[in-house]
């Protein structure tokens, strides 16, 4: 074997040229980050002054008390919740049905159901065709609105399918001759050997619920069902921030801003994708890498 | 006669147990059915409808009759989004972001993937693959809070460029056309470069070893290791990625797009998907932005045929 302990000169430079460049793009990536968290953890008319950068100046967690207090963020976060803990279950559960209906070989129409779901891939009816369909499915002002119309995805459809062909036949044979039928087989033997795939698009459905804004937008106009991503929105690019300080408990709080209490929201919103990042890192890339290179 | 008959006696027959046979297979897969036709259901329902849908671009639609009941027009909304005012602004305006992307953002992600894999160290290897990602899993609404924060007449953009004398006054950013572009490739970037280098990073790891000791063996140094062993290696990855990436040349992203647009940057940040936004759902205009859609989607359609084949030709390479 050829080992090169002796770097040459340039090698040496590269090496120290390469390292300091990553570090430099590791920090402006986080530095936005920790700028926003140390501001929104300064009190906030002294945060109005400028100058943090790099720790707060005057600590104070009561951006983060006004935000509890308002009874709108916290509806806003319940149903945030509510619609990622549901249309995540509801979404894998349903798409890996399907596709492990259409990964046996024999299942009768297999060629049409595929061709079928391959042209949505390329081809849609677009934004207001859309918007009239979810209108006349009743589905404006509905809960389910972020739950049926989410609940299946053909692009999942293809990772679980790659996944679910490779998994032994003899398995699936050992429950038909016990007497299982064919749900029975897919509920019984087929989900619990399926755990990382059904974990991946899970994470990936789940941040896609957590983050979304766009369908609490125009689906719905009844602010109890405002999920919180679509009323930060509304605080960010209209400004509004302004009407939740007004509308906090007891009047206008003189240790925050709206600007601390935007800054605090945000911090809270993004908070649960932090914590479940360590999780959701040891099985995208997987999910990523399934189906894209083997294309 | 007799002959004749007696054969297509003999054919229903076996068309009858074929029959039979079938209906026997499709019993006893009825479980199976059931499961692939729901997800079929739902094709039909939530992809097929809105296409029926597409029909009212050519009708005189309001909101209040149904499809059936609306007026005909033929291509009169195609028409009129042509000779809008706005339709070069809006085409200008998503060919212009999409290219530039195209151009600085689809090889960046290669670079830092390259760039990345020449770290010595594997733990700092790691560390710094972990923070790049980490900006994808945050939301366009937060992240158009942030970028809010930092490009405000008194946000950290502007204090620094007041402190190092670059300007004197303090530039509203999100207010100025001139600026929107660079604000949304720039920050495009940001959040993205890292989880894009993912699928090339992980290519790269399937490079085969003995190719780069070969390499050493003939003196090749990093950067030409990186020229003759891996970009070619990856080139499979970086084609499809790179047909796919031509494909979404009409699509901005509109997610990002509209938490960082406002009226005062309009007039450049009206993309074609903002303007379907804005003329059907906020002036209910539903047939003009209907026609508006439909055209994006069949240039989209086009554009990602003449992509694959073209690298098909070029590289041997390509999505079907």
């Amino acid at each position: 074997m050829f080992q090169l302990n002796r770097r040459t000169h340039g090698e040496i430079i590269f090496d120290a040229v390469n390292v300091t460049i990553m570090a430099f793009i590791c920090f402006i990536t986080l530095y936005p980050i920790w700028y926003v968290l140390i501001n929104s953890l300064n009190e906030g008319n002294d945060a109005m002054r400028g100058g943090i950068y790099f720790w707060p100046r005057v600590f104070s967690l009561e951006s983060y008390r006004a935000v509890i207090d308002n009874p709108g963020i916290m509806r806003a976060m319940g149903v945030t919740v509510a619609k990622t803990l549901l249309g995540t279950v509801v979404h894998v559960f349903f798409t890996a049905m399907v596709a492990y209906a259409l990964s046996r070989r024999d299942l009768i129409g297999k060629n049409i159901y595929m061709v079928l779901g391959t042209i949505t891939l390329f081809f849609g009816g677009g934004l207001i065709p859309y918007f009239l369909l979810i209108r006349d499915l009743g589905l404006l002002d509905n809960f389910l609105v972020y739950i049926i119309p989410a609940m299946f995805s053909f692009f999942d459809l293809i990772i679980f399918l790659t996944f679910f062909r490779e998994t032994p036949p003899g398995l699936e044979e050992a429950a038909r001759i016990d007497g299982a039928n064919d749900l029975a087989i897919f509920l019984k033997v087929i989900i619990p050997i399926s755990l990382p795939v059904l974990a991946t698009i899970a994470l990936f459905h789940g941040v896609y619920q957590w983050n979304d804004y766009f369908v609490g937008m125009i689906f719905i106009n009844n602010q109890e069902l405002q999920p919180i991503q679509t009323y930060l929105y509304r605080v960010v690019a209209q400004s509004s921030s302004s009407q939740i300080v007004a509308n906090a408990p007891g009047g206008i709080n003189k240790n925050v801003t709206s600007q601390s209490i935007k800054l605090a929201t945000m911090v809270v919103t993004t908070m649960p994708i932090v914590f479940a990042y360590p999780f959701l890192q040891k099985y995208f890339i997987k999910g990523l890498t399934i189906g894209s290179i083997k294309g | 006669m007799s002959v004749s008959h007696l054969i297509t006696n003999t054919h229903s027959i076996s068309r009858k147990k074929q029959t039979r046979k079938f209906l026997n297979k499709l019993f006893a897969q009825r479980y199976l059915q059931v499961m692939a036709l729901l997800g079929v259901a739902w094709i039909l329902v939530f992809n097929y409808a809105p296409m029926y849908g597409i029909i009212i671009a050519f009708k005189q639609f309001n909101i209040i009759h149904p499809i059936s009941e609306a007026p005909w027009v033929g291509l009169t909304y195609f028409k009129e989004f042509i000779e809008a005012e706005e339709f070069w602004i809006v085409i200008k305006n998503t060919l212009g972001i999409s290219l530039i992307k195209l151009f600085i953002g689809f090889p960046l992600p290669i670079i830092f993937a390259l760039f990345l894999n020449e770290l010595r160290s594997l733990r700092y290897k790691k560390f710094i693959q972990t923070v790049s990602y980490m900006p994808h899993f945050l939301s366009w609404v937060v992240l158009g809070g942030i970028m809010a924060t930092w490009l405000s007449d008194v946000g950290i953009i502007n204090e620094l460029l007041v402190y190092l004398n670059v300007i004197n006054e303090p530039i509203y950013f999100l207010a100025e056309p001139q600026y929107f572009w660079g604000i949304i490739i720039a920050s495009d970037i940001w959040k993205e470069i890292g989880w894009s280098a993912i699928i090339y990073l992980a290519a790269i790891a399937g490079v085969n070893p003995e190719m780069y000791e070969a390499a050493t063996i003939d003196g090749a140094g990093r950067f030409q290791k990186m020229w003759y062993v891996t970009i070619p290696s990856i080139k499979a990855a970086i084609t499809i990625l790179f047909i796919l990436a031509i494909s979404g040349i009409l699509n901005s992203n509109f997610d990002q797009i509209l938490v960082l647009r406002n009226s005062l940057n309009q007039s450049a940040s009206d993309v074609i998907d903002i303007y379907v936004y804005r003329t059907g759902l906020q002036s209910g205009r539903y047939s003009l932005a209907t026609a508006v859609g439909l055209l994006k989607a069949i240039l989209a359609l086009i554009i990602l045929l003449i992509a694959n084949k073209t690298m098909k030709k070029l590289n041997e390479t390509s999505l079907f």
